[in-house]
C-alpha cells in the first residue's frame, strides 16, 4: 500500500471517533481490524489525533497481547498457549513453530508467507494443544487440535506442496 | 503552611503538613530506602515497594512515600516486617539486573548500591532466580546512552520527560518482564523527539542512562 493511501485509510477512520483519551483502544483495535496489524503511521496520527504523546501510544498499544506490529502473512498461525494447552505443552508447539519458520511469536517470515502469533484460549480445550492456521488471503480459519512438533513439519510440507502444484498449474496455463 | 510534630525511629520531627513521610525522614537525616520517588510528584508512583515503615496503630506496614505526616504519628523504620518486606523488594529487583558494577559507570554512586550498604544485603537475588535480560543497549543519542537492561523501571524518567519537560520522548513499553523505558515504535534515541535536556540522565537512580 501506497503511504498517502495507508495515510488516507487512517484519518477515515480516526473521523468516525470522538477526540477523548477513553478512544485509545477502541481506536487501535479499529485499525488492526482494518490492516490487520497497527502500522507505526496509525500510532503517530492516533496521538496527534487525541492530543498525547505517540509514546504513550506504544506504550498503551504493546501493553496488550491483542496488537500486532508486522503484518500478517499469508498463512496466520495462531498457537494457543491457553491454560489446557499450555498443561498439555502449547509451549513445545510453539517452539517448534517458531524454530521450523525462523521467526519468533508476534514477527512475520521476510517473504511474507507466514507469521506466528500466542492466543489465550481459543475455546476448543478438548482438543489441546492446538493451533490454528488462518489462510489470511481466502479468509479461511483450520483448527488443528493435539498438535505434535512433527505436525508443525507436516502442515508446512502441505502448504510447500500446495505452492508447487499451484505453479505447476500456472506453468501449464501458460 | 503549617507543621506538624512525629517521631521517626524514636526522634521527633517536625514536618510540613500534607509531607509524605519518605520526604519528612529523608530532611531527618532517617534513611528510607526509595528508588521511584520525586519530590515534586504530586502523586507518588509508588513502584519500587521499598519504602515501607510501620506506622503505631495501623495493622499494616504501609509505603512511606504515599502516606502523609499526621499530628502525633509515631513512624518505625526498621522492624522485622519492614526489613523483610525491603529485602524481598530488593531480591527481585537484583534478579532481574546485572550485577557488574565494578564496569559500571554508575559504581558507587549506585542507589541500589547505597540501599545494600545501609541494611547490609548483598548484591545476589536471594530465594529468587536471575532473570537476566540481554536487550541491546541504545548508545545512538550524541549525549547519553541508555542501558534497559540495567533499568529498575523506577519511572523517574519518564515522569520528567513527559509531565515537566514535556518531551515526551521515553515511556514504558511492553508488560510484565518485559517491560521497558523506550522511545515511541522503540526507534534509537538519536532519533526520537528527545530535546536532549538530559533531566532523564540526572534522576537515573542507578546506571541505566548514562552521560557520554
Ligand atoms: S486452552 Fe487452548 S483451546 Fe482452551
Ligand atoms: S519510593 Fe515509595 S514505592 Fe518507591
Amino acid at each position: 500500500m501506497k503511504e498517502e493511501d495507508l495515510k488516507l485509510q487512517i484519518t477515515g477512520i480516526l473521523k468516525s471517533s470522538g477526540k477523548e483519551r477513553k478512544n485509545l483502544i477502541p481506536l487501535l483495535q479499529e485499525i488492526q481490524r482494518e490492516f490487520g496489524y497497527i502500522p507505526p503511521e496509525a500510532m503517530e496520527e492516533i496521538g496527534k489525533f487525541l492530543g498525547i504523546a505517540e509514546t504513550t501510544v506504544y506504550g498503551v498499544a504493546t501493553f496488550y497481547n491483542q496488537f500486532r506490529f508486522t503484518p500478517p502473512g499469508r498463512h496466520h498461525i495462531k498457537v494457543c498457549l491457553g491454560t489446557a494447552c499450555h498443561i498439555k505443552g502449547g509451549n513445545i508447539i510453539l517452539e517448534a513453530w517458531e524454530r521450523k519458520l525462523n521467526i519468533k511469536e508476534g514477527e512475520v517470515t521476510p517473504d511474507r508467507g507466514f507469521s506466528l502469533e500466542r492466543v489465550a484460549c481459543v475455546g476448543c480445550c478438548a482438543l489441546a494443544p492446538v493451533s490454528m492456521v488462518e489462510d489470511t488471503v481466502e479468509g479461511k480459519e483450520t483448527i488443528e487440535g493435539t498438535m505434535m512438533p512433527t505436525r508443525v513439519d507436516g502442515i508446512l510440507l502441505s502448504f510447500e506442496l500446495e505452492e508447487k502444484k499451484k505453479d505447476k498449474i500456472k506453468g501449464e496455463e501458460e | 503552611m503549617s507543621k506538624v510534630n512525629l517521631t521517626i525511629d524514636d526522634v521527633p520531627v517536625n514536618a510540613a503538613e500534607g509531607e509524605s513521610i519518605l520526604w519528612a525522614a529523608l530532611d531527618a537525616g532517617i534513611y528510607i530506602p526509595n528508588l521511584c520517588a520525586i519530590r515534586e510528584r504530586k502523586s507518588p508512583f509508588a513502584s519500587c515497594r521499598l519504602c515501607w515503615v510501620e506506622i503505631e496503630g495501623v495493622d499494616l506496614p504501609a509505603t512511606s512515600c504515599t502516606t502523609p505526616v499526621k499530628e502525633g504519628m509515631k513512624v518505625q523504620t526498621r522492624t522485622p516486617r519492614v526489613l523483610r518486606l525491603v529485602r524481598t523488594s530488593f531480591e527481585l529487583l537484583i534478579s532481574h539486573h546485572p550485577v557488574d558494577c565494578a564496569r559500571c559507570a554508575k559504581n558507587k554512586k549506585c542507589e541500589l548500591q547505597r540501599i545494600a550498604r545501609e541494611f547490609k544485603f548483598k548484591l545476589k537475588p536471594g530465594k529468587f532466580r536471575k532473570l537476566l535480560r540481554e536487550l541491546p543497549v541504545d548508545s545512538s543519542h550524541p549525549c547519553f546512552i541508555l542501558d534497559p537492561n540495567k533499568c529498575v523501571l523506577c519511572g523517574r524518567c519518564v515522569w520528567l520527560c513527559n509531565e515537566v519537560q514535556r518531551a515526551c520522548a521515553l515511556d514504558f513499553a511492553f508488560r510484565g518482564l518485559n517491560t521497558v523505558i523506550t522511545t515511541s515504535g522503540g526507534k534509537p534515541l538519536g532519533e526520537s523527539d528527545c530535546s536532549a535536556c538530559r533531566e532523564c540522565v540526572s534522576v537515573c537512580p542507578v546506571g541505566a542512562l548514562i552521560p557520554k
